[in-house]
């Protein structure tokens, strides 16, 4: 835990599938949500001329159903699913490092009744109650006018991803706590009478950062397959909007025997298996070089 | 061990309530009542007949939480919202058995592949059949289902012909499903199975066991695997959990009338009696298969006696 930062860029570095796999995971990103301006009414353009018409200089990656380009939906769905993601895996390591670390530094009764709360959770059809939570949830926020039904439905299925992802951070980190509060360095900011609040920010946070680093790499990933879960099932994005997961659900579709249109299935479906891919090596180097024993 | 289970007995009912309480939550959450289809305007007289057909004209705690629960298992007469002349029991019968046999099937097909990937790659560690078993089980494990279904289909079903892609009734029907379905958690299986064989590797027995001059199989299969098994066995439960209550994806891909086809659709039709049913259909099932998997921790490993330290 205490490992200096250089050494660790050191370890990381020697890992070439690690590296190769952030450096791919970089590029994604810069691609998919660099190219956002342009591909969000790019997506939308329809060639009703030119359906499903096979990859082409044109149409690189080719076209759907209403003609529109697969390459400007594929970089418009990678920025959502990224980008949600990467939002809701914040959320929930935001929420399991603090639930974690209150419940492991206070103790006692408190810590054993959040933890019952946690295994209650845990013992719940998680993607039933998330899929009806996106779907009553995201009524109720689109008849509220709060924000654009656009927007309501991409913060209900943060609030849905999130709020499920974070139990297994919550347990990872109480425990981490429950051997740091024992040591002395802890003890002698007690003495010294620093405010509990502190102790936690200041002195127990800091020493979290391995496993919370871990955690989030293994966490996005996760986030980012329950979305195309969601939206596979027509639950999640709605169109227009579309997601990695969407556009799959589309292609999967419209795939039959007599016409098959591998694209619409191969290249939404490959992007998503890249990035999750490079994201789970990118974990499992990270969680070699903070050597955080996993489950 | 007998008072535990009795107070995990005990328990099981509270969360059912819990479950069904969060998806009464959740359901009252979403505005209007799922009876308007959208398609055309109801009349005022058919609107309020439709109403008092679902007990709507009753508050809402008499109708979730006495009325509803009645009508469905008592009486068995209440009707989903989108097929009124279906009840929603009937709907149930007719799909809970195409999910098990899927989720029996994919059960036995994870455990088949994963202890097979597991003790393959141990038995010939550093060569290609290891580094092929290691990259099956991270393809396994973090391509999204629909992925793996998806090239299934395309393979198997579209370039060979070799089975059908979709409907549920013939027993060459189910492969791709049940394979599809299993595959994560043979991933898994074979992980763990492998780290278990490794761990056992490391034991005195097996230096024993090789001392008494057993063949190398017989050390792995009779001496190792064994003691590998109960982190498998441990795992079993909330596989077949999740199995059972994941196959959503995968009967959507092969076109499967399960519980989970009519749980999205009844989700996209904001069909609230059928979604209420659903609900407590699975969880009865998880926290069934949790509650089975603690009883039984204690009966197969003597070591965990869970309750008998603290009485």
């Amino acid at each position: 835990m205490s490992t200096p930062h250089v050494s660790l860029w050191h370890r990381l570095r020697r890992s070439r599938r690690a590296g190769l796999s952030a450096a791919l995971l970089a590029l994604l990103l810069l691609l998919c949500l660099g190219t956002l301006r342009w591909s969000t009414s790019a997506m939308r353009a329809q060639h009703l001329d030119q359906t499903r018409q096979a990859p082409s200089l044109t149409y690189p990656l080719g076209t759907d159903e209403m003609g529109r380009s697969l390459l400007w939906r594929t970089l418009y769905g990678g920025a959502l699913s990224l980008s949600l993601g990467l939002l809701s895996a914040a959320m929930a390591i935001v929420l399991g490092t603090a639930y974690g670390a209150v419940a492991g530094y206070v103790g006692g009764r408190c810590d054993a009744f959040m933890m019952r709360i946690v295994d209650v959770l845990y013992a719940l059809p998680t993607l039933l109650l998330v899929m009806l939570f996106t779907v009553s949830v995201g009524d109720a926020l689109e008849q509220a006018h709060i924000f654009s039904r656009e927007i309501a439905r991409l913060v209900v299925l943060t609030l849905a991803i999130g709020g499920v992802s974070w139990l297994t951070m919550a347990r990872v980190i109480r425990g981490q706590v429950l051997s740091l509060r024992e040591q002395a360095f802890i003890e002698a900011a007690r003495a010294l009478g620093i405010p509990t609040w502190r102790i936690l920010l200041r002195h127990l946070l800091p020493n979290l950062a391995g496993p919370i680093i871990v955690f989030a790499t293994l966490t996005v990933p996760q986030a980012i397959l329950q979305e195309s879960f969601l939206s596979f099932l027509g639950v999640g994005i709605q169109p227009p909007q579309a997601t990695w997961g969407s556009l799959a659900a589309d292609g999967v579709r419209l795939m039959n025997p007599i016409r098959f249109d591998w694209w619409l299935v191969v290249f939404p479906c490959g992007a998503l298996s890249l990035t999750l891919l490079a994201l789970n090596f990118l974990g499992d180097g990270l969680r070699d070089v903070f050597d955080v024993r996993s489950r | 061990m007998l008072h535990y289970a009795l107070r995990r007995l005990l328990t099981f009912p509270f969360l059912l309530l819990i479950i069904y309480a969060v998806a009464v939550l959740l359901i009252m959450a979403a505005p209007g009542e799922g009876l308007e289809t959208g398609s055309r305007e109801l009349s005022p007289e058919v609107l309020a007949a439709k109403k008092a057909a679902y007990n709507y004209d009753q508050p809402w705690y008499e109708r979730y939480f006495w009325t509803w629960p009645k009508r469905l298992l008592w009486d068995q007469d209440l009707p989903a919202h989108q097929y009124e002349d279906w009840t929603v029991v009937e709907i149930l019968r007719a799909a809970l058995p195409v999910s098990l046999q899927l989720g029996v099937l994919a059960l036995s097909l994870a455990i088949l592949l994963g202890l097979t990937g597991g003790v393959l790659a141990v038995a010939y560690r550093g060569r290609w059949l290891e580094h092929l078993s290691l990259g099956l089980c991270l393809i396994g494990i973090s391509l999204p289902t629909f992925v793996i279904g998806a090239v299934l289909v395309i393979v198997v079903g579209l370039w060979l012909g070799a089975v059908p892609v979709g409907g549920w009734g013939r027993p060459s029907q189910a492969l791709l499903p049940a394979l599809t379905l299993a595959l994560p958690y043979a991933a898994y299986i074979a992980r763990l199975t492998r780290s278990a064989l490794l761990d056992a590797y490391a034991e005195d027995y097996i230096r024993t066991a090789r001392a008494k001059g057993l063949s190398e199989t017989r050390v792995l299969l009779d001496h190792a695997l064994r003691n590998a098994l109960l982190p498998v066995l441990s795992y079993l439960g909330p596989a077949a959990a999740a199995i059972f209550t994941g196959s959503f994806v995968v009967e959507k891909i092969f076109m499967i009338p399960g519980m989970g086809t009519h749980v999205v659709e009844a989700l996209n039709n904001r069909d609230r009696s059928l979604i209420l049913a659903t609900v407590l259909v699975y969880s009865v099932f998880l926290a069934g298969f949790n509650l089975l998997v603690d009883l039984l921790y204690g009966v197969v490993d003597p070591r965990i006696r869970v309750g008998a330290t603290q009485a």
